[in-house]
């Protein structure tokens, strides 16, 4: 019997989640808002999911129902990912060194 | 593009989002590494868009849209004061919440785009993994409005507790598995959007009993769901990048709530539960006897600071309300003119959102290494000559170390009082969050200075 795709799949998020785990543990205290910040700019790779819905179809019906969740999708998560990435940016910017 | 390829590219964009958070191990690192997940990002959308192989009108519209929520994106992170960042960071939980609902909403009305059969025949694995991250990703967004609409000040911080409604979150939320147990059988569009319609209700449910103090566990908390919701969906899309990150911002999440659970040092369901503070401490502070306070002025303290030879500042949320961080930064330029040794002490909780104060200090030019977290400084308190205390109250309460009645005995604290002399900036004698009285304000060793932390700290600049 074949293993289902699924298992491979809960493979990957299992040893994500100890990757995550790991990682997360060795960021410095300091840099927690910026971690959140950017946590939440990578979540946002959920538009990948949106533009897949958006684009479902044939082109003389892009705007049925689920088109329209995807467009409107499109738009929340664009605004996290710049959002998210540029705050993180200006963030780290002004974390300086003491000058000697 | 065939989807094997698809899948190793993905599998790139989850390893660059990985590094991204491995960058922030050290403030050197983390500029490189917020690279590493702009570069995630970009392929992950490349490639999605040569999988789809859709360039028509469709196409177009996307690149609108995209540039629509791109623009309010970047204009809200340029426009952002850092004072502002947890409820700027709420409001972006919100959105990630929202959109994971919305994909969830259209893989349901169109499974035959996503790949998980037909309308009324959706594979069963698929549609508990799309209402489980329609569910999440609903909590999500309607527990971060309230956390917003909190911290923003529009609705008061103060806890929302009723009678029976820990029994109705738990009847609520075993109706939604109930209901997704139905889905499966049924197949039920009333049934999908009663699933997502209870999870609203849940989100804000969940968040209204949790008070103002409690908001960087809340904020943690949503930052992990929001990782949960999108982990869901990227099971339902099977897309490896989209699992990978839920499952880093999952976990992130879940180790901040924890961090900051043992700042305070409560359990994580006695935060969820909510309300501290908030019912009984009213008699208590009343019932206080006066005690007498030693109370200065701007001039006392720059004498005393002056001709100290090192100095600890002790930040708080209220130097944020105060947004008196450059003040204090000014103040220090000076002490340190007069050859004093200024290093900073951030307790874990200090703020609204784990490492807030940090951000503050950063934003007004305070080099990183003279900021010190709690284990690293408590023992320098005993050795040191001033400890200036701004807008911070019960992260310093000895009462934490030596009365087991009091609500936050047990909590980690700062040594402030071991210092030689300490100076409390505060405008009145009120408690703090947890509502107790600090026994910090009648020691001998300290001097109240009463007014508006920025105030106060400019008007000590000029006696300098």
């Amino acid at each position: 019997m074949e293993i289902d795709p699924f298992i491979f799949r809960l493979s990957i998020f299992i040893l994500s989640i100890f990757v995550g785990y790991y990682v997360v543990w060795s960021v410095t205290p300091s840099l927690h808002t910026p971690l959140m910040s950017v946590t939440n700019a990578i979540s946002s790779v959920i538009i990948v999911g949106a533009i897949i819905a958006a684009l479902a179809g044939s082109t003389d019906k892009i705007f049925e129902t689920s088109n329209l969740f995807g467009f409107l999708a499109i738009i929340l998560a664009a605004v996290n990912i710049f959002g998210g990435f540029l705050v993180t940016q200006r963030m780290l910017q002004m974390y300086k060194k003491k000058k000697k | 593009m065939t989807p094997n390829l698809s899948a190793l590219f993905y599998l790139i964009s989850g390893i660059l989002f990985i590094l991204a958070l491995r960058g922030l191990s050290s403030p050197e690192t983390s500029r490189q590494g917020n690279y590493f997940g702009i570069a995630g990002m970009t392929i992950a959308i490349i490639i999605t868009f040569l999988s789809v192989d859709n360039f028509g009108a469709g196409f177009i519209y996307v690149l609108v849209f995209l540039l629509i929520g791109g623009s309010i994106g970047a204009f809200i992170a340029f426009r952002i004061p850092m004072t502002a960042m947890p409820e700027l960071v709420a409001g972006f939980h919100s959105l990630v919440g929202l959109a994971a609902v919305f994909v969830a909403i259209a893989a349901f009305l169109k499974p035959v785009a996503f790949n998980l059969g037909s309308v009324g025949n959706i594979k069963l694995a698929s549609l508990i993994e799309m209402s489980l991250g329609a569910a999440i990703g609903a909590i999500t967004f309607s527990g971060s409005i309230i956390a917003f609409l909190k911290l923003r000040g529009i609705m008061s911080g103060a806890p929302i507790t009723f009678k029976g409604q820990h029994l109705i979150n738990l009847i609520l939320g075993l109706g939604i598995i109930f209901l997704i147990y139905y889905l499966c059988i049924s197949q039920s569009s009333n049934i999908f959007w009663s699933i997502v319609i209870i999870s609203f209700l849940v989100g804000v449910l969940l968040i209204i009993p949790i008070g103002g103090a409690d908001m960087p566990v809340v904020i943690s908390m949503l930052n992990s769901y929001s990782g949960w919701a999108a982990a869901g969906i990227g099971f339902t899309l099977e897309n490896t990048a989209l699992i990978i990150t839920g499952a880093l911002v999952g976990s992130s999440g879940a180790i901040l709530s924890y961090i900051m659970c043992k700042g305070m040092n409560r359990s994580f369901f006695n935060v969820i539960l909510g309300g501290w503070g908030a019912t009984d401490h009213t008699s208590t502070a009343q019932n206080k006897e006066q005690k007498p306070v030693k109370n200065g002025n701007a001039d006392d303290a720059a004498f005393l600071m002056k001709n100290a030879s090192s100095v600890i500042i002790v930040p708080g949320y209220g130097m944020a309300v105060a947004q008196a961080q450059h003040a204090l930064r000014e103040m220090v330029d000076s002490l340190k003119k007069n050859g004093v040794k200024v290093s900073y002490a951030i307790h874990p909780v200090a703020g609204r959102m784990p490492g807030h104060m940090n951000v503050l200090l950063a934003e007004a030019n305070v080099p990183y290494d003279e900021v010190f977290e709690l284990e690293e400084i408590n023992n320098d308190f005993a050795n040191c000559d001033v400890a200036y205390v701004i807008g911070a109250n019960d992260v310093t309460n000895p009462v934490a170390k030596s009365d087991p009645q009091s609500p936050i005995y047990g909590m980690p604290v700062l040594d402030v009082e071991k210092s030689k002399s300490v100076l409390f900036v505060k405008r009145s004698l009120s408690p703090g969050y947890a509502g107790i009285d600090n026994d910090l304000f009648y020691r001998d060793n300290t001097l109240m200075l009463f007014a508006d932390a920025k105030k106060m700290t400019e008007e000590i600049v000029k006696s300098l």
